[in-house]
């Protein structure tokens, strides 16, 4: 039997409550592949792209561009061509008399980040789901939990998922006592521990992905796989001037510069990414973090710590992904042997943002 | 960890984290610590609209009680700013700060000048502004014109709970004489606070709505009166960008300047009298510096040059509404040469 399938409004991260239709990427009559994008969608904090989940024919755009609709408000429909338009009709009405905008939001996520002490420190975190794999998700330089915004939840279905804010980072205590991978490496298994996680697989974006590794070389035995995103540690070059500028700068135009390079498509940066950016960098003790990091992270303009050879040598299972138009490391530096390497087109550092539906596939585990 | 605090709450966290922070930050004003200070009494004020209330409790002597004297208060809280405390004085009414002019004008603003640069003056004259309280002429101004003529002065004028606190801190950090400008119907307003400290920089403005079609700048509770007007702009297809300056001395002329070359378009919001305000200064400065950009003429939206109502009905009709700022808007947009 023919199914309608519903195409609804996203919700990315524990903040959305609606989001804006900014313009179709696909017409009434086109026949759709699933995983095809349908529209693209934006929330205050950022644009994303919603593919659709089931193959199809576009039958209806219910939303228009521009509309500011709840998290779960119904935007199109998809369904084979033979189903008759009264069905699709009665969808429809049935859909929207049923609709109550903030439902699924009350349903869904009841429960807001929660804090954890690790080696005398406030680490935040959230978690996702409650079932399968323990995952941990593992953010960059500058980053927090939310870099994985359209990660978190898609990857919570099957599994158990963390995502936590480093030390000097997001939500968590801004003091770093070990600025060295290792360091941080320390604070992952000290977070696991707090939490009684035994074993777990990580996934790491960029010095995330970094760290990642050197927890993987700490405690070999606990750590299932390694996911590396647009990682550090597998080779030399890095844009030092995005990362000097992102510690030096709290000028507006400049973090909002910056932060464009870390897309492929600049128009994904938006207002409200840059003053989230620009509320953290503000807070007391978040520059000296940063500057501690990059201290210990940097030797002159390259990366001073290279994992490559000891990562194949993990005997475990890696997976990297890199987006190809990465402007902060190159993707020249997926090339890992004996690795599964993916490296996506038309994605730039944030490429688990800007490839999120791709790279969400490839997150199994 | 951000959560919702009311702007009056972000300004007692502020002056409280600062003071936890750096022992040489006080308190003065009226009625800080609980009126004639008798046993019971104490901390049971925190200021005419409660602000600082708790403060006295957790600091103890660090808050004081001042004479109902203006004149004398203000001179002594630059007198100690001067030799090394931060004192954060609360003068209650901007409109009562005229008996205390030389104290500011003449001498906080001017030491680090007449001194060659060798003395600071880190203090803070936090003072309530506005009309739409129903307080009548003399509790209802606006007056941050006056001190931004002053060089020396620092004027902030926040028009939320996340700058208040932020803009505060980076007040009290100051090194200079700030005065500090809080809308007295702004105080109940909720947003998303950082429960840890952090300071906002001065000359930075906020963009605080993205547009194409006309710039429009306001400051403390005009901001929100934009933002109105701008999202019933936005229902006829007209995108307005509102710019909070945040702080009128220094200004962040760039982001007004680029945002005007961006729309071509002008409309300043500003609640205080309408001569030689800030809405006449920002739109000569876009008449100076972006003539050749300017698409129609500067609009300023402001109240008739008289003493703001007593009356109800009168008192509504002088502060500036959305609905001005949206034909003011309009007019601009649908403006041909």
């Amino acid at each position: 039997m023919s199914q309608i399938y519903p195409v609804t409004m996203p919700k990315w991260g524990l903040s959305m409550q609606e989001g804006k239709v900014n313009r179709w990427l696909a017409n009434i009559g086109d026949s759709i592949k699933a995983g095809a994008e349908v529209v693209e969608v934006e929330s205050d904090k950022i644009a994303g792209v919603i593919e659709a989940s089931s193959g199809g024919v576009l039958r209806r755009k219910v939303a228009q561009e521009d509309d500011v609709l709840p998290v779960g408000a119904l935007l199109a429909l998809i369904a084979d061509s033979e189903v008759a338009d009264s069905d699709i009709d009665a969808f429809l009405a049935e859909f929207q008399s049923r609709f109550v905008p903030g439902e699924t939001e009350a349903a869904e996520s009841t429960a807001g980040p929660e804090t954890v002490t690790v080696q005398g420190r406030n680490i935040s975190y959230l978690r996702r789901g409650d079932s399968g794999e323990v995952v941990l998700l593992i953010h960059g330089f500058g980053g927090e939990k939310n870099s994985w915004l359209f990660n978190h939840e898609a990857l919570a279905g099957t599994n158990t998922v963390y995502a936590l804010d480093l030390p000097g980072h997001g939500n968590s205590d801004k003091a770093i006592d070990d600025p060295s991978l290792d360091g941080f490496a320390r604070v992952i298994l000290g977070f696991a521990d707090a939490l009684k996680i035994g074993q777990l697989h990580l996934v790491g974006h960029s010095f995330g992905g970094a760290i990642s590794v050197a927890t993987a070389l700490r405690e070999t035995d606990r750590v299932k796989s390694v996911t590396v995103i647009s990682s550090a540690a597998l080779g030399k070059e890095i844009d030092v001037e995005y990362l000097r500028g992102l510690t030096r700068t709290n000028s507006r135009k400049e973090l909002k510069a910056l932060a464009g390079r870390l897309f492929a498509n600049e128009r994904l940066v938006t207002r409200q990414l840059v003053e989230d950016l620009l509320r953290f960098k503000r807070l007391d003790g978040v520059q000296a973090a940063l500057e501690s990091i990059l201290a210990a992270f940097l030797d002159g303009d390259q990366q001073r710590v290279v994992l490559r050879d000891k990562i194949v040598r993990l005997g475990k299972p890696i997976r990297v992904i890199w987006g190809e138009q990465d402007r902060i490391i190159p993707a020249s530096h997926a090339a890992l042997a004996g690795a599964d390497v993916h490296v996506l087109p038309n994605a730039g550092h944030m490429v688990q943002m800007e490839a999120a539906n791709e790279v969400n596939k490839l997150l199994h585990f | 960890m951000a959560r919702k605090i009311s702007f009056k709450q972000a300004v007692n966290e502020a002056i409280a984290q600062e003071m936890g922070r750096d022992e040489t930050v006080i308190v003065m004003g009226e009625d800080n610590v609980g009126g004639m200070g008798g046993e019971g009494e104490r901390d049971a004020w925190g200021g005419v609209l409660g602000v600082t209330k708790g403060l006295y409790g957790k600091f103890g002597d660090r808050v004081m009680d001042t004479p109902i004297s203006e004149s004398a208060f203000i001179g002594a809280a630059i007198g100690a700013a001067a030799c090394g405390l931060r004192p954060v004085v609360e003068l209650m009414f901007v409109d009562f700060m005229g008996v205390c002019f030389d104290q500011i004008f003449n001498q906080a603003a001017k030491f680090r000048y007449m001194f060659g640069g060798k003395a600071v003056t880190p203090v803070v004259i936090r003072t309530m502004i506005g009309a739409g309280f129903r307080a009548a002429a003399q509790h209802s101004q606006c007056l941050y014109s006056l001190f931004t003529h002053i060089p020396g002065l620092k004027c902030v004028i926040p028009s939320s709970p996340y700058d208040a606190k932020g803009l505060l801190i980076q007040s009290i950090r100051d090194n200079d004489p700030v005065i500090f400008f809080e809308h007295k119907l702004l105080y109940g307003l909720e947003s998303e606070v950082p429960e840890e400290s952090y300071a906002i920089p001065f000359g930075e403005a906020s963009i605080v709505r993205e547009g194409d079609d006309v710039t429009i700048v306001a400051i403390a509770r005009m901001v929100h009166v934009a933002q109105q007007a701008a999202e019933e702009l936005a229902k006829e297809g007209i995108h307005a960008e509102v710019i909070d300056p945040r702080t009128t001395s220094p200004l962040d002329e760039d982001t007004i300047l680029e945002s005007v070359a961006h729309t071509g378009r002008l409309v300043v919001v500003d609640e205080s009298h309408p001569r030689c305000n800030v809405a006449t200064d920002i739109a000569a400065l876009v008449g100076q510096k972006a003539f050749g950009d300017l698409k129609a003429p500067v609009t300023a939206v402001s109240g008739p040059h008289v003493p703001v109502p007593f009356s109800d009905a009168l008192e509504d009709l002088y502060i500036p509404s959305p609905a001005k700022v949206k034909a003011a808007a309009k007019e601009v947009v649908e403006y041909a040469k």
